[in-house]
């Protein structure tokens, strides 16, 4: 579905003051993909969508577009539209104008901008609200209106920064299906930002993971769900149980006292390593018929499945199952080799961003 | 507590308000409308039509109009670039605005006479660069200077207050549909900020309009504003009905002013400070 | 793109200039011996010397103050507990009490100082501090109405209640939670006022009667004959210690802006 590349960013840094917001960072995107950059706040993912609009230039590092360098040039030389967080709609203008602001200042005919407006108005399901205000729209209505002032102008690659943010969970989850459906439609590059790790594995072709200006993994939903690389993308995607552990040889991990065969090979002998289990992968059985027994501490019904708590050799377990287990029981415990995934431990500079810092979790919005 | 008796609070002030505001003026209407043997008369209001007292008005209007418009052209840029200096302490720029309040007005307006007589600074600094001639003293521009002077803070206030509320993102988004920076000016922030300029180009006109010191300090006695003519009424020639009257024409124009700001910002005058 | 941002620094600066030559003039005259505006004497501190021995002054100096301050506490209290019971009004009754409230606002000051000329006059209530003081306070509500309000009407009704909930009582709620909520606006109203009154000319000259006088309505009689260097003395000693308070006030806020 993908083409050509269409941006590259290299080398791109930038600070603020001795806050040093992205480092070295490197990314292509390509023709008619839907990229996410997720990440938690401070990540920098703003800041690397706000380099891609033109409102901040880099301190270093180039952002090409098509081939042509366009670091600095401004945002109303650029061939993308932005949606912003807050829609940043025009409160004196209506509707209509609003989503025919750039099409004015791009001094289009008359009868072409009406037919725009009709279009897009159609396109985002607001037909017969031309005329309004956007403050007697809705939360989701004017998050509509902004995409549909964006892609009028009929730009190469839409950019959105968390555009459902504001929005509540039911309206969330219709919108993506919105998005999806008009990416599609329009058959553009959409480039999106979001802290939301469902919004992204839903949306997206290809999920760029980033923490404190570094960027940790990038793949599809799927890769980055069932092989993430680090402890931090285990963590950020999902829930997972992350447990310290040496690598024995090939195809052999020892944890918690205990060896598991695994797949992975090529860490070496004797390696310390991050074992990452998901809490769906778990499986329990009656004492004595695992790989180490443990006893349920707490749980909780989810709908779907139970969700518990186990305590086993001094590590406390996520395990999500169907069956019930009450709280006391004692249990095995079984990881199927599959579903073990050996990740390196951080060792340089911006690859201890890749531990799971829980401070950078609560960070202020950047 | 519950609404209703906090609600009685406001008893105090609206006894206040009816004592101090409204009735004082409602006593402006009645010597307004009387002469001096408290019979009923238009006399007063008509004396507006009077040429000298209508030639008073006739400058006073012109000269507030100009003002404001002067401040205003001065101001809208200063709170532009006050909001894009990105200042986070905000209360150091009401600091830097507010300060020369701090200095009587009467003598920054003084000080301003002493800068424009002959033979004054302005007029040394002007010979320094080989200009002579000129008399700023007692002309009109002299008290169009002083005034543009006296009331451009309230110009610079209101109009910095709205601008620095525009979101950066609706000026970001403007640019990225498109837009450069003067057309963004035009169609974003200059419409974003009409609330506060209606609120400028009210605390400058009013008072410019009615104001009587400055013209005696700055112009000598050549122009008589409306404001100098109350004045006199009041404190020289003793006609208060007479006073009263001119006044009571003034405060219909300003009403009738104060009205249609009303129907347009709704802000409840929260713009004003 | 350079050039604009050199452009709009001096055009700044020209405005500061306009703005505060004047006051520069005025603090120099307080130190020049010669008593010409454009003449320069000498450096001299004499005119604060003879300060203290020009009566007139000091006392239209200590009424000045004590108008200011008297005002300044009245108009706070008036307007704050105002504002506490508008917010709690329907709209419409808000609206037409804000309409009355900020007509010394927005009328002409002349009017204003003439209808109270005007009612004292009618009252038979004789011209003096004591007319001066109301006429300020009457102007100087409306300010604290304007600056108080905007904070109750962002307040956080949850947290009034929060305090009922752990166990205050309304009035304890109402000075812990309330109160500290709004005082950035009672404070600005009140500094406002004082200002306000400190500056006032207009209102002052027609509410004075003879014989009283405020430093603004002194300076106004001496302008028609020139101003003594007294004045220049006193005026410089108020603005520096005007600038210095303002400036310690500032001081602690940007730290906690800055953090």
């Amino acid at each position: 579905m993908a083409g050509e590349k269409l941006i590259n960013l290299e080398n791109i840094s930038k600070s603020y003051g001795s806050h040093t917001v992205l480092d070295e960072l490197n990314l292509y995107i390509r023709e008619n993909e839907f990229v996410t950059l997720l990440g938690p706040s401070g990540c920098g993912k703003t800041t690397t969508l706000r380099i891609l609009g033109g409102f901040e230039h880099p301190d270093k590092g180039r952002v090409l577009f098509e081939g042509e360098d366009i670091t600095r040039l401004a945002p109303n030389k650029r061939q993308l539209n932005t949606v912003f967080q807050k829609y940043a709609l025009f409160s004196h203008m209506t509707i209509e104008e609003n989503i025919a602001f750039g099409l004015k200042i791009k001094k289009k005919s008359k009868q072409y901008i009406k037919d725009k407006i009709a279009y897009a108005l159609k396109l985002v399901n607001l037909e017969g609200f031309g005329k309004r205000m956007p403050d007697s729209l809705s939360g989701g209505q004017q998050q509509r209106v902004a995409i549909a002032r964006a892609i009028v102008n009929e730009p190469k690659v839409l950019l959105l920064d968390e555009p459902l943010g504001a929005l509540d969970l039911k309206l969330r989850q219709d919108m993506q299906y919105e998005l999806i459906r008009l990416k599609n439609e329009l058959g553009i590059t959409f480039v999106y930002v979001t802290h939301d790790q469902e919004e992204a594995l839903t949306m997206s072709d290809t999920i760029v993971v980033m923490n404190q200006g570094y960027i940790q993994q990038i793949g599809s939903p799927e890769d980055i769900y069932n092989e993430p690389q680090n402890a931090f993308v285990a963590d950020f995607i999902g829930d997972s149980n992350i447990i310290s552990g040496t690598m024995i040889e090939d195809k052999l991990v020892e944890f918690l006292g205990v060896k598991f065969p695994c797949v992975d090979e090529g860490f070496g002998n004797n390696t310390p390593v991050d074992v990452v289990i998901r809490p769906e992968d778990v499986e329990l059985g009656a004492p004595g018929s695992g790989r180490l027994d443990g006893v349920i501490t707490n749980i909780i019904f989810k709908g779907v499945h139970y969700e518990m708590e186990l305590m086993a050799n001094g590590f406390e377990w996520l395990v999500q199952s169907t069956k019930f287990h009450p709280v006391g029981e004692h249990v095995g415990i079984n990881v199927d080799p599959f579903n073990i995934q050996i990740m390196n431990k951080p060792e340089s500079e911006d690859e201890e961003a890749a531990a799971i810092d829980p401070e950078a979790a609560t960070l202020n919005d950047d | 507590m519950n609404r209703k008796k906090l609600q009685l609070f406001a008893t105090p002030y609206i006894i206040w308000i009816a004592a101090f505001i409204i009735i004082p003026l409602i006593i402006v209407a009645i010597y307004a409308l009387t002469d001096s043997s408290g019979a009923f008369t238009l006399e007063n209001i008509k004396a507006i039509g009077i040429p000298k007292y209508a030639r008073s008005l006739g400058i006073s209007v012109l000269f507030s109009l100009i003002t404001t418009a002067v401040c205003f052209f001065i101001a809208y840029p200063i709170a532009l670039i006050l909001k894009s200096m990105k200042i986070k302490n905000q209360n150091f720029i009401l600091f830097i605005f507010i300060l020369p309040m701090w200095m009587n007005f009467l003598l920054r307006t003084y000080a301003w006479k002493t800068i424009l007589i002959p033979n004054g600074l302005l007029d040394n600094i002007l010979a320094f660069f080989g200009i002579t001639g000129f008399n700023f003293s007692d002309s009109a521009a002299a008290i169009l200077f002083g005034m543009v002077y006296d009331f451009l803070p309230f110009m610079i206030m209101p109009i910095y207050n709205t601008v620095i509320k525009i979101d950066d993102n609706l000026i970001n988004a403007s640019r990225d549909l498109g837009a450069g920076y003067f057309t963004t000016l035009r169609k974003i922030v200059f419409p974003l900020s009409v609330p506060g300029i209606l609120s400028g180009v009210i605390m400058v006109f009013v008072p410019s309009l009615t104001t009587f010191a400055v013209s005696k300090i700055l112009g000598g006695s050549k122009y008589l504003l409306i404001g100098d003519v109350i004045e006199n009424q009041f404190m020289t020639a003793y006609d208060w009905h007479l006073g009263a009257g001119i006044s009571f024409v003034l405060m219909i124009f300003i009403i009738i002013y104060i009205v249609i700001q009303n129907f347009i910002d709704k802000d409840e005058g929260a713009n004003l400070i | 793109m350079k050039k604009l941002f050199v452009g709009r620094k001096i055009y700044l600066l020209l405005v500061l200039i306009f703005l505060y030559a004047p006051i520069v003039l005025l603090i120099a005259q307080a130190f020049n011996k010669s008593t010409s505006l454009s003449v320069w004497g000498g450096f001299t501190l004499e005119w604060f010397a003879a300060l203290t021995e020009a009566e007139d002054i000091l006392e239209a100096l200590k009424n000045t103050l004590a108008i200011a301050l008297l005002a300044t506490v009245f108009a706070t209290i008036l307007g704050t507990i105002a504002s506490i019971a508008l917010v709690n009004m329907r709209k419409k009754a808000r609206s037409v009490i804000m309409g009355f409230s900020n007509i010394p606002l927005l009328n002409a000051e002349i009017v204003t100082g003439i209808s109270f000329l005007l009612l004292f006059s009618m009252l038979g209530i004789a011209l003096s501090f004591g007319t001066v003081l109301i006429a300020h306070i009457a102007f100087c509500v409306p300010y604290v109405v304007l600056s108080v309000m905007p904070k109750l009407k962002q307040l956080d009704n949850m947290t009034y209640e929060a305090a009922l909930d752990l166990g205050a009582g309304p009035v304890t709620a109402f000075f812990k939670v309330i109160i500290p909520d709004i005082l950035p606006g009672i404070i600005s109203g009140a500094l406002l006022s004082f200002t306000l009154s400190l500056d006032d000319f207009v209102i002052t000259y027609f509410a004075k009667g003879r014989g009283f006088n405020t430093l603004s309505t002194l300076i106004y009689a001496e302008t028609k004959r020139g101003i003594r260097p007294e004045i220049y003395a006193l005026s410089t000693i108020l603005f520096v210690v005007i600038f210095v308070a303002l400036l310690a006030m500032n001081r602690p806020k940007k730290a906690v802006n800055n953090k």
